[in-house]
């Protein structure tokens, strides 16, 4: 039976197993579940996820949810190269350190960064105060500085001289800002320089086909009243 | 070398890494740190509270509790229940480590900051903050019953795993400061009963009695009162609750 990701390449996670998935050719069968349309509040979603969201895999009677366990899964199921999360303890404790890291600070600021900005005025018509605004983009300068500072450093990669997941859950995530137009690479230029190592080593076109559709977040057009109502509980709760 | 670690027994991740190592062998020399009130001298990476339990290992300084758990069931080969070999039964910890992130973490650490460590440094956190936060408990405690624990006898699975240890420190925390979170959970208090009766209760006793005698210490007026240094970043940890 043939693995199946339930994905929305508009939310960061579900990019990062997008691409993981396709870099390393493993097969699967891609459910798109568009949270734009409320497909992740769906009776039939539920059945895959009762907590309603993505990203979730499904591999025959297994069910799993959680992006970092989907991604180590993967991982431990079809033998990647080891450089995506290496056997040497050494090495993936610094994987997983990120990954425990990012899990709060970064996603934080990169997703209320795209809300604020873009998602909540222009796709939900809900205007934004301008020091709401402010404060956001200041918090996210502060964990762009410690992405910086403390995690790359002077590495090629975050964990070392590899590519591994930590870079993959990074960039996905700070795609999510530039999506909104946030110039998060000027005058960074470490970080600028980081940011296309990850993208030669992922391979330009995977890249680009992956992050199409936050690119666009943009021009969405404004929401239909109904979804905006079912939506309004969920995207207030995620960007507190 | 031997392993160090540096740790505050009212920290809920620190606890974690503290019963995991006492409860498997693991020889380390103990450092004892006072995050809450600043005391984070000692250590080269620590700016903040959050980047404690803190370990070092042959000049290998990792600040993640998760990332350490990790590596010390690794490297000390404890027992597989602890972080399955299993592809699916591991799949179910980090299942719970990432949820954990989204919906304890964060949220069960703060009663103790609004009722004890806030007015301890003249601050009073508004109640509709801590409506917001009770109300977050409730919701994560009964995904947590429902989704995670279920019918089965712990988090991931038939036996402890590092997922409980995780939740249980986390739960711990609010109990600690009077707001009994087992109170009319039959099943999560029994998955409770279940894990301390693993863990033993003289491990229990000794890594919970800093945090549960927190309440009392305060009544007496001997609990360490924070320096003036450690302010700003108790502020801004106080500013941070949603
Ligand atoms: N910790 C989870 C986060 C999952 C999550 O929050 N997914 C979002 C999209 S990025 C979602 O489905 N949101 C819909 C909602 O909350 O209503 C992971 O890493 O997989
Ligand atoms: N850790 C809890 C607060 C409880 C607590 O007091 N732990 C402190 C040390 S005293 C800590 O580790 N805080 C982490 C933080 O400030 O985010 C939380 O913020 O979730």
């Amino acid at each position: 039976m043939v693995l199946e990701l339930y994905l929305d390449l508009l939310s960061q996670p579900c990019r990062a197993i997008y691409i993981f998935a396709k870099k390393n050719r493993i097969p699967f069968e891609m459910r798109t579940v568009e949270l734009l349309k409320g497909q992740h509040l769906s009776d039939a979603f539920a059945q895959v996820n009762p907590l309603k969201k993505v990203p979730a895999l499904k591999d025959g009677d297994f069910i799993l949810t959680e992006s970092v366990a989907i991604l180590l899964y993967l991982t431990r199921k079809y033998q990647v190269p080891d450089y995506w999360y290496p056997q040497d303890l050494q090495a993936r404790a610094r994987v997983d350190e990120y990954l425990a890291w990012q899990h709060t600070a970064l996603r934080r600021n990169c997703l209320r960064a795209l809300w604020h900005k873009v998602m909540l005025p222009v796709f939900l018509g809900e205007p934004v105060p301008p020091q709401t605004l402010a404060a956001t983009l200041s918090e996210l300068d502060v964990t762009l500085q410690l992405l910086e500072d403390k995690f790359l450093q002077n590495k090629t990669f975050l964990a070392g001289a590899h590519i591994s997941l930590a870079d993959l859950v990074a960039i996905t995530e700070l795609m999510h800002p530039v999506g909104a137009g946030c110039q998060v690479f000027e005058g960074r230029p470490k970080l600028d320089a980081w940011r296309q190592r990850v993208e030669a080593a992922l391979g330009k076109d995977l890249f680009q086909e992956a992050h199409e559709v936050i690119l666009k977040a943009k021009d969405s057009p404004p929401a239909d009243p109904t979804i905006k109502q079912k939506m309004m509980p969920g995207v207030l709760a995620m960007i507190r | 070398m031997d392993l160090e670690l540096y740790l505050d027994l009212l920290s809920q991740p620190c606890r974690a890494v503290y019963i995991f190592a006492k409860k498997n062998g693991i020889p380390f020399k103990m450092h004892t740190m006072e995050l809450c009130k600043g005391g984070s001298g000692q250590s080269p990476r620590v700016g903040t509270c959050r980047d404690i339990p803190e370990m070092r290992d042959m000049r290998f300084l990792s600040a993640k509790h998760t990332a350490i758990l990790i590596y010390l069931s690794c490297k000390y080969q404890t027992a597989d229940h602890w972080y399955p070999r299993d592809l699916q039964a591991r799949a179910r910890v980090h299942e719970y480590l990432g949820w954990h992130a989204d919906h304890i973490r964060g949220t069960f650490g703060v009663p103790l900051w609004t009722r004890v460590l806030a007015p301890l440094i003249g601050t009073q956190v508004p109640e509709e903050k801590m409506e917001r936060n009770r109300i977050a408990m409730d919701q994560a405690l009964q995904q947590l019953e429902d989704k995670f624990l279920g019918d089965k006898a712990f988090l991931a699975g038939q036996q402890v795993t590092l997922a409980d240890l995780m939740a249980l420190e986390e739960l711990i925390q609010p109990v600690a400061v009077g707001h009994d979170l087992f109170e009319g959970r039959q099943r999560l208090a029994a998955w409770r009963g279940r894990v301390e009766a693993f863990l033993g209760a003289e491990l229990c006793q000794e890594a919970h009695g800093p945090i549960l005698s927190v309440l009392e210490l305060v009544a007496k007026k001997t609990f360490p009162v924070p320096q003036p240094e450690a302010y700003p970043n108790m502020l801004r940890r106080i500013a941070r609750i949603p």
